[in-house]
């Protein structure tokens, strides 16, 4: 306190305001300081983080033209066979057309899933069915039912459709392709999802979005 | 009924309450041309009272935890004795209380309520709407139904598209990504805190109406007790007449139409692997959700639900006209109707599958809503001339 030394009488005031502010200042970091232990209680320590955790999936069962659900790192990952009749409607330019991202520019797959049918071999396609928009989870349309003819993906909540690759329609409100879990292929009928052969480094944390 | 005056006794040189009661409830001044829009108020306190008071009895028996909640919410239904009752009017209520809200809100703004000296009343008022919002998702998500888990899977992603902030907080508040037992256990203490909040603002709400004095139909305040009825007896027997009627529609909705307004899906237990096929929110989140749904983009369809609301909030400085009721102002007689009936067509479109016709609804329901309040509200009040 070096103005001390001349104490006029506005001078007492000033000093007040400073203890004031002083001591209002100081009470206020301490509220916010106490405020941080009570945030902290709200971190749950079980939280969800992505495991390494792969599980196999035996497809001997699977026809063609059907599908199949099964639960990975808490998401549905849906399994299907494809019909030579799928696997050619995914190829046709007008059907290409109506796509946002035919060409799975964003990165929602592993790399050797990067291809016009999303998947290791076109006969299985194996995608997470979780809608890109608000999260719901997509129905499977059986080829040659309406409204996707070629068998797709439709979202219950808001209209989302996907076709049978999980690539989103030009016109849906989802913004992305359906995600593609890490797949790797064990024997022709038996699958490991979790882990990537043909694409190692990939990881679930690094797409675009689930 | 002026009370004669003598030696205030024990209780009332302790704590006047009988003097404020007298003051406030008995001899306060009503303007004599109030109608029955003007009940609307009772009928959301009483509706209030009896939410708290069946919540409270409902919280006793119910578990909130993922694997026994939907369990406890049957067991009240089916086998605590007359659990049925209690949450048939706890339902009930939510309806009766969303109704009221909005009609109560809709005669602000057709009589210019929110004017000044209101705009207080007018704030606390919208305020307390957005604590009902809030308390209604929570306690919808209670159940544990599909509905319940997917209705809030969608909010919670919507949230999630807030730049920076809406994931990390939503994590925290939720206690994960996902829905899960901490979120249930949240959401339940956030339901019954969040009733009890609006207890507090209600007394806000009231003392401010109290101080500002009610708005009525003609929109000039009465100057002299000529144009005054004390509130008991004339207001106090023609709201409880209105009550009856209003408790004869409640009562009609608990005993013969429980399942009117209930989905199908919440009687199935949720299940994180499957979204129902036929998603739907409840009537009165249909407008927002329709918006939600309306707007190709996820981040602008959340702004653009919420900035509905806040243009209520806006309202009193977006109005600048002196004259309250839109009887006596011939632009806004026409469009304020119109924006009634978007925001009705929008909870319509909400309810149905989102096809073209309905997304070409919504769009223009959603854009008459905004035109209505950022353009004929603000243009009309310098330029219109009043009768």
């Amino acid at each position: 306190m070096t103005q001390s030394e001349t104490p006029p009488p506005e001078g007492g005031t000033k000093r007040r305001d400073l203890l004031t502010t002083a001591t209002v200042t100081l009470g206020c970091a301490g509220a916010c300081a106490l405020a941080v232990p009570f945030l902290n209680s709200l971190k749950n320590p079980a939280a969800t983080t992505l495991s390494d955790k792969t599980i196999e999936v035996d497809l001997s069962s699977l026809a063609p033209g059907q599908d199949m659900t099964v639960q990975w790192q808490d998401w549905p990952i849906f399994i299907q066979r494809r019909t030579p009749q799928m696997l050619a409607a995914l190829q046709t330019p007008a059907h290409i057309a109506t796509l946002r991202d035919a060409n799975s520019k964003m990165l929602q797959q592993p790399k050797d899933a990067t291809n016009w049918h999303r998947s290791v071999r076109p006969d299985y396609g194996v995608l997470v069915g979780i809608c890109t928009h608000l999260g719901c989870v997509p129905s499977f349309e059986k080829p040659g039912s309406a409204p996707e003819a070629a068998g797709g993906y439709f979202c219950p909540c808001h209209g989302s459709n996907f076709d049978a690759a999980g690539r989103v329609a030009e016109r849906a409100p989802a913004p992305y392709n359906l995600p593609v879990p890490p797949v790797t292929f064990l024997s022709d009928t038996k699958i490991r999802i979790g882990h990537s052969a043909g694409d190692p480094g990939f990881s679930m944390s690094d797409i675009q979005q689930i | 009924m002026p009370a004669p005056e003598k030696t205030p006794g024990w209780l009332e040189r302790r704590l006047p309450v009988m003097s404020v009661l007298r003051r406030e409830y008995i001899a306060f001044p009503m303007p004599r041309n109030l109608n029955a829009l003007w009940s609307f108020g009772a009928f959301l306190m009483v509706t209030m009272a009896i939410m708290i008071a069946s919540g409270l009895f409902l919280a006793i028996n119910y578990t909130p935890d993922i694997t026994q909640a939907f369990a406890s919410v049957e067991a009240i239904d089916r086998q605590i004795p007359s659990g049925w009752f209690l949450r048939s009017l706890h339902m009930g209520g939510v309806t009766m209380l969303f109704a009221c809200l909005y009609i109560h809100i809709a005669r602000s703004l057709w009589y210019g309520s929110y004017k000044a000296p209101r705009e207080l009343l007018w704030l606390t008022g919208l305020g307390m709407m957005l604590m009902v919002m809030v308390t209604a998702f929570a306690g919808y998500v209670l159940p544990w139904g599909q509905m319940s888990y997917w209705g809030a899977t969608v909010v919670l992603n919507a949230a999630h598209t807030i730049p920076l902030i809406g994931k990390p907080v939503s994590e925290l508040l939720l206690g994960g990504e996902t829905l899960g037992n901490t979120a249930l256990h949240r959401l339940f203490v956030l339901h019954f805190t969040m009733a009890f909040a609006i207890l507090a603002v209600i007394a806000l709400h009231v003392i401010a109406l109290h101080v500002v004095k009610p708005n009525n139909p003609s929109g000039i305040d009465p100057v002299s007790p000529k144009q005054t009825l004390p509130f008991h007896p004339y207001y106090t027997s023609r709201d409880g007449f209105a009550l009856c009627l209003f408790l004869m529609v409640y009562a009609g909705l608990v005993f013969f139409l429980p399942d009117l307004l209930t989905l199908a899906d919440n009687y199935v237990q949720a299940n994180p692997l499957v979204t129902p096929r036929d998603i739907r929110p409840e009537w009165y989140f249909a407008p927002f959700y329709a918006i939600l749904r309306a707007v190709p983009s996820r981040l602008g369809g959340l702004l653009l639900a919420v900035g509905s609301l806040a243009v209520l909030f806006a309202l009193p400085s977006l109005d600048r006209s002196p004259t309250r009721p839109a009887t006596r102002r011939p632009l806004v007689r026409l469009s304020l109707p119109l924006a009634f009936l978007s925001f009705i067509l929008l909870g319509v479109a909400g309810m149905h599958p989102p096809t073209e016709t309905w997304l070409i609804v919504s769009r223009m329901a959603m854009a008459w809503w905004f035109i209505h309040f950022l353009v004929v509200m603000p243009l009309v009040s310098e330029r219109e001339i009043t009768s």
